[in-house]
């Protein structure tokens, strides 16, 4: 009998810690001395700059611990509804339902924008087009176009390239691209089109395959893709992503991006958010291709 | 003396009989929360969309046809590939190598086997696919071929593990009875050790064909992930998109309830009760052969 309480005194000893601290809404703290920790979750298009942040963060703060996770803006935002994050990142703004379902859980989300990002269309190198206007773009991802002659390159199926439905980027460039910033328009993307788990995925399968079509944010292009200029609609001049096109709002696919936080964020995350906004922080920005905010 | 040792004989049965309970009761456990999140999705959900063929959950298509046609494809596509090259060196290893090669390979085999799929998946968009692409001239080598070519790749360590085991465990005076009557060594392997084999290997192929449809990961990063219908021959080198890829793809977004999380559920059911169908499939034939030869034996 006596070994029976002893296990159950070993068992309760070695649950019990693993119980404490979980769940909890804001970041957890035991005494001002102890590690404060941040959870920072969502779009996989802020994941790197998020990281970056933190780790300068960190530095200049060692008592304050971030954790960056991506998963794409709709991974973020559920996990803010459900109230298991301090930040969601989000490459969209949140919709209007997801307000809704947060209010029912008590979650007040609440926007900062934090930075912008130009969408980039790209190619393989070895595809010789150059440029393609918006409408050319929407008729090849919505399947209306199939071989890139139709786009004055050479004769090759074309094989679209997307993010996953959970990513935010997908939802932008439906809306903005393929339907044109038309809410009533209802192109859809081509069901052939490959839709891919990451980012990277996307500039792996274009940087090695010339039949493909892919887009990705500023910050994710690497030499091995080609990026084509794009034309507004009813424009014939043709716009490269940059940081300079994308602030004086010439080049047509640029959003914002943003975080969101439950409620008027308070302490190490008000903090935090107040230093995003600073020019340091705001200097990693450009470093890793996104666009700054000019306050 | 008597009493502690009786009370540790009742310690370990108990422990052992609660082992062997909470498998059934996990998976009736699992069972029940399945149905109650996905049973939902047919009434949100009209059947005839549920069952139609294009599926974009952000716009409210939940046709499922599609994914269960991509797992389908790719599951027998990696069979295809993995029952004659798992049950071959099942064979080598078992009936054929010399010691040496015995020993060298069946550690190989286990580490094969411990390779983690995202590894695999990797490697698959890396080279695999590439490879593909050009060597079929297709417009990309993200598709059902490549998928199944790594499934295979997975299921068939656990293959040779349980074949070979199986075909270890036949007795050896089968084998000396059959050299004795003549017999090649072929002969002897295809009509005497495999036969006697059999329930064994069966079980092997259904663990194998249970790996390839449950496998997630790598069919995601290199299938494509298209929602095609795949329809005829020319679907095997075309992108799809399976069942578990959707899942893992999706579940992210749907945490807060309604029809998509509903329907992600129900095609969990659904992959739920194709690994059911095939288990008793398997046990249904592993059944009927040890009748048999029970009756060959009486």
């Amino acid at each position: 009998m006596v070994n029976k309480k002893i296990i159950i005194l070993l068992i309760l000893l070695f649950t019990l810690p693993g119980c404490s601290g979980s769940n909890s809404n804001s970041p957890s703290s035991n005494s001002s001395e102890s590690q404060i920790y941040i959870e920072n979750k969502g779009s996989d298009t802020i994941v790197n700059l998020a990281l970056a942040w933190a780790e300068e963060y960190q530095n200049i703060h060692p008592n304050i611990s971030l954790s960056v996770t991506g998963g794409g803006s709709g991974t973020g935002i559920a996990a803010l509804i459900n109230n298991t994050v301090d930040i969601a990142n989000a490459s969209r703004s949140i919709k209007d339902k997801e307000i809704e379902n947060a209010n029912e859980n008590n979650v007040e989300p609440l926007e900062f924008v934090i930075a912008r990002d130009a969408i980039a269309v790209i190619i393989n190198p070895e595809n010789p087009v150059e440029k393609l206007s918006l409408q050319q773009i929407s008729d090849i991802y919505s399947g209306k176009f199939t071989n890139w002659s139709e786009v004055g390159g050479e004769d090759r199926p074309i094989v679209r390239l997307s993010r996953e439905t959970n990513s935010g980027t997908h939802v932008y460039f439906l809306e903005q691209v393929l339907r044109l910033g038309d809410k009533e328009n209802p192109t859809f993307f081509s069901p052939l089109t490959l839709l891919l788990p990451s980012s990277e995925g996307i500039i792996s399968e274009v940087s090695q395959n010339p039949n493909a079509i892919g887009y990705d944010g500023l910050g994710y292009i690497t030499d091995e893709v080609k990026v084509v200029g794009v034309s507004q609609v009813g424009s014939t001049e043709y716009i490269y992503p940059s940081v300079a096109t994308v602030n004086s709002g010439e080049y047509p696919i640029a959003r914002d991006l943003y975080m969101y936080t439950n409620g008027q964020p308070v302490g190490e995350i008000e903090e935090y958010l107040n230093w995003i906004f600073s020019e340091a922080a705001q200097e990693i920005v450009a470093e890793l291709g996104f666009v700054p905010i000019i306050k | 003396m008597e009493r502690k040792e009786a009370f540790q004989t009742f310690l370990i049965t108990t422990f052992i009989r609660i082992s062997g309970y909470s498998t059934i009761f996990f998976v009736g456990m699992i069972l029940v929360f399945i149905l109650g999140q996905g049973l939902p999705a047919l009434k949100e959900v009209e059947l005839s969309s549920l069952f139609s063929t294009r599926w974009y959950p952000i716009e409210g298509f939940f046709g499922i046809l599609p994914l269960i046609g991509g797992s389908i494809v790719v599951t027998i596509g990696a069979t295809l590939i993995a029952v004659p090259f798992g049950i071959g060196t099942a064979i080598y290893i078992s009936e054929i190598a010399p010691r040496w090669a015995r020993e060298l390979l069946k550690p190989l085999v286990e580490v094969l086997a411990g390779l983690p799929s995202v590894v695999l998946g990797f490697i698959g968009i890396v080279s695999l696919s590439p490879f593909i692409r050009e060597f079929f001239n297709l417009p990309t080598g993200l598709s059902a071929l490549t998928g199944s070519l790594l499934l295979g790749a997975i299921a068939i360590p656990t293959i040779v593990s349980v074949a070979e085991d199986a075909l270890d465990s036949v007795p050896k005076e089968y084998r000396d009875g059959a050299f004795a009557l003549g017999a090649t060594k072929w002969q002897t392997i295809w009509t005497v050790t495999l036969p006697a084999a059999k329930s064994g290997v069966l079980t092997a192929i259904m663990l194998g064909i249970a790996r390839s449809i449950g496998e997630t990961m790598t069919v995601m990063m290199v299938t494509g992930n298209a929602p095609v219908l795949p329809t005829g021959l020319e679907a095997i080198v075309s992108p799809i998109r399976t069942m578990t890829a959707t899942i893992a793809a999706e579940m992210g977004e749907v945490a807060n309830g309604g029809s998509h999380y509903a329907v992600l559920f129900f095609i969990a059911i659904v992959l739920f009760l194709i690994s059911l169908v095939i288990n008793i499939a398997a046990s249904a034939v592993v059944f009927r052969e040890t009748k048999r030869s029970e009756k060959i034996l009486s």
